[in-house]
């Protein structure tokens, strides 16, 4: 594993990129790595596009910010639109497919796509296509183990919300085994 | 060891605070501070402290005035137009010799500006902000655990020094989240609040906070009692950080979220075998003169990166009192320099240099 | 031998420095008198203004703090949030109380801060020489107004009783005058109840004073006080705008 990787989130306001975001860093937290979690922001609250940027290290980090992204989570047409092109090459993306009705033209990167949208309500798991798509973007590139991630995922929820553990957990679960 | 969290910069400040025993909290809305009202907000009930969202930035940094004139331990946010607003307030707070906390997470401007990530506020920290004869003891943290210790020692140092203490954050430090901790929490011995305004319980004369001085020779001599204790601020407080400095041939100057850009460029800068360098300000007021004037001994260039137009630049120049050429290359109005933006500055001068 | 009349233990044994015939001395002293009768000095913080009152933490005895140009009611919500068993007292002229600190003051209303604001209106700015005050009366002459107060291009005189009546926290608004023993006698009970009203935690109290500035009216003290009674008291009658505990205007 590089010694760096950087993460770009984003969708539509509303969607879960900021918390999806959450999750990889507590993730990385919990590896003993060094993180930083950085969100856009403005007035944007809701149905704008949001984004966040990620980056785990072994090594102190520098910027916070991410302007070339080693893997990138797009949840709507307008993100991919935005941070296709500035996937590293041999840079992973995870596109909802769902929402995405494009295909990348870039030979450099890997793209996968799936329906995290559709899927997140076929299931019962309205909200949901921030988890399928991280579960798809661990089993593709495995920057953490599905422990960590879920130890990640148990530390970025607030105790309120602690009954929708097992939610997100299927859901990530169903990204990560989609296509099986 | 203590678990570590994620925190936003915004709510990791605001928890520094009240372990640092603040109770009293004053502001108003602006972002990108927000967050740290609304962590006080949350909170400060529950502790039976005071979080008071004021009419005005104005009348918020008036009730500083008077929570600090009372003995409190007390702390007021906001953002560079905010900042501007407290400025009446921040002259009389020194004048009056109160000690308070005050954060500015900046953000672009001038006028309403922006709300991205700036820190085109360093003249206004460092100069003033208000009228008269003043400084703020001004502390620049370049982390989310950095704005946590720094904090624990903002509380401790105005009220050491009995002045005001601004922790200059940027919206980028204040957004992001980082691990934190919050053990180790420094203690320094701390004088009496004797001179506070809390009732005198017919046990003493009465206390008067005030700054007024009608007579000249009096306001002189007052401005010169203040004045001493800048100069003992100025041997004992003035702190950075040098990171790879020693051996710099160009050794760049940053605070705060540029100085995070530079480590970078700094790394990249050697990876291609330019001896490159960062010094770090962590007080910005008092600048760390002396630290910057010892590496004029081996540096042949000063490149002072910023968020800004150019400010903190002059107090290089005037630091190396221009024993060495200083470079400055900065990025504006919310506009994050990248740090290959900085390297190729790096690269340019080292180019010339050689 | 019976002591009938003594300075009281409030107000410290110094000279003021107010002009002859300025009635601040004797809203001073009425402000004193409560603290005394009231045995509260030794918990009263007074927050004084910018204006002629700007020294008179050189005058009370308690503790005091010197507020920027209209900020004290803000300043005085800081000390009573720190400190909520203490007194505080703001002590405000036209200029620093309807002016420039206009926010302030309403919020404290609005906040129902249990505070008492002493609000000392003589109608035109006194230290700086005599401008115009937000409470000048129209026609009024004064060095910013030397035509006379035209309403249409500089405004109307702010009612501040009536205004701070309407807000949920006030607890009690009253407007009194120093023209007359009598009315001095009026002054003190509003003041002391002002004061017993924050004693009793029941929100912000407010007492405005008709006060006289014969320096800038350029009067006679004598001629001022009765100026205070005609001219003034017509446009700022006299009178309880509210009382959370008792009768109202009367």
């Amino acid at each position: 594993m590089s010694k760096t990787q950087s993460f770009i989130l984003s969708g539509f306001g509303g969607q879960g990129l900021l918390f999806a975001g959450k999750v990889i860093a507590y993730a990385g937290l919990h590896d003993g790595r060094e993180v930083s979690w950085l969100p856009s922001y403005g007035p944007e609250m809701r149905g704008g596009t949001a984004n966040c940027t990620v980056v785990l290290s072994d090594e102190p980090i520098g910027s916070p910010m991410v302007g070339r992204p080693d893997l990138l989570m797009a949840l709507n047409l307008p993100s991919f639109d935005r941070f296709e092109r500035l996937v590293v090459p041999g840079g992973v993306a995870v596109v909802d497919s769902s929402l995405v009705e494009r295909r990348s033209e870039r030979t450099d990167i890997a793209v996968y796509y799936i329906p995290a949208t559709k899927l997140a309500n076929e299931r019962g798991l309205h909200g949901g296509a921030n988890m399928i798509a991280l579960g798809k973007l661990l089993r593709e590139t495995g920057f953490v183990s599905m422990e960590t991630l879920l130890e990640g995922l148990k530390k970025s929820m607030p105790a309120r919300k602690e009954h929708l553990y097992p939610y997100n957990v299927q859901a990530i679960e169903l990204g990560y085994h989609y296509g099986e | 060891m203590s678990e570590k969290l994620l925190m936003k910069g915004n709510e990791a400040v605001a928890e520094a605070a009240i372990r640092a025993g603040c109770r009293h909290f004053f502001g108003y809305p602006i972002t990108p501070q927000t967050e740290l009202s609304a962590y006080m907000a949350k909170r400060m009930p529950k502790i039976g402290g005071t979080f008071l969202q004021a009419e005005s930035e104005v009348a918020a940094i008036n009730m500083v005035l008077g929570a600090g004139a009372a003995g409190a331990r007390v702390m007021t946010s906001s953002s560079s137009p905010g900042i501007s607003l407290k400025s009446e307030g921040l002259s009389y707070i020194v004048g009056s010799e109160v000690p308070c906390v005050v954060m500015n997470v900046q953000r672009g401007g001038p006028g309403l500006g922006g709300i991205q990530p700036a820190q085109s506020d360093y003249f206004q920290a460092t100069r003033g902000p208000g009228h008269g004869d003043m400084h703020l003891i001004v502390l620049a943290p370049a982390s989310v655990q950095e704005m946590v210790d720094l904090c624990y020692d903002a509380f401790d140092l105005a009220d050491l020094y009995r002045n005001p203490v601004m922790i200059l954050a940027d919206g980028m430090l204040g957004q992001m989240m980082e691990p934190v901790e919050f053990e180790n929490q420094p203690h320094r011995e701390l004088p009496e609040k004797s001179w506070a305004t809390n009732g005198h319980q017919n046990r003493r004369p009465h206390n008067v906070i005030n700054s007024l001085y009608l007579k000249a020779p009096e306001l002189e001599a007052h401005v010169r009692d203040i004045f001493k204790k800048y100069e003992t601020i100025r041997e004992k407080e003035s702190r950075c950080e040098a990171y790879l400095a020693d051996d710099a041939e160009i050794l760049l100057v940053a605070y705060g979220a540029a100085a995070r850009l530079c480590k970078n460029a700094v790394k990249m800068a050697r990876e291609r075998g330019v001896r490159a360098g960062l010094l770090r300000p962590i007080t910005l007021w008092p600048f760390p003169e002396r630290q910057l004037f010892s590496h004029t001994e081996h540096t042949k260039a000063f490149l002072t990166v910023e968020m800004s137009m150019g400010q903190m630049v002059e107090d290089v120049k005037l630091a190396s009192q221009f024993r060495v050429p200083t470079y400055f290359y900065g990025r504006t109005g919310g506009v994050i320099p990248t740090p290959e933006e900085i390297l190729e500055q790096i690269l340019k001068i080292a180019g010339g240099a050689r | 031998m019976a002591v009938v009349f003594e300075r009281p233990h409030a107000l410290l044994d110094v000279d003021t420095h107010y002009c002859p015939g300025c009635t601040h001395g004797v809203i001073h002293r009425l402000v004193a008198e409560v603290i005394d009768e009231l045995e509260c000095e030794g918990r009263t913080v007074a927050v004084v203004p910018v204006g002629c009152a700007v020294m008179a933490y050189d005058y009370f005895a308690c503790d005091a703090i010197e507020a920027p140009h209209g900020r004290a009611p803000a300043v005085a919500t800081g000390v009573k949030r720190a400190l909520p068993d203490r007194v505080v007292f703001t002590y405000q002229g036209d200029g620093d109380l309807a002016a420039i600190g206009t926010a302030e003051t309403v919020h404290v209303g609005t906040r129902g801060e249990n505070i008492t604001v002493i609000f000392v209106n003589n109608a035109i700015y006194g230290m700086t020489g005599g401008q115009m005050a937000p409470t000048t009366l129209p026609g009024q002459v004064t060095q910013t107004s030397p035509y006379g107060r035209d309403v249409k291009t500089q405004g109307n005189p702010i009612r501040i009783c009536e205004m701070m009546a309407t807000l949920s926290g006030t607890a009690y608004a009253a407007r009194v005058s120093v023209d007359s023993p009598k009315a001095i006698g009026e002054a003190k009970r509003a003041i002391k109840k002002a004061f017993q009203y924050q004693l009793e935690g029941r929100g912000l109290s407010i007492v405005e004073v008709l006060s006289s500035c014969p320096t800038n009216w350029g009067m006679s003290p004598t001629e001022a006080l009765e100026w205070v009674r005609t001219e003034m008291q017509g446009y700022y009658p006299l009178g309880v705008y509210k009382d959370v505990g008792g009768e109202e205007n009367v």
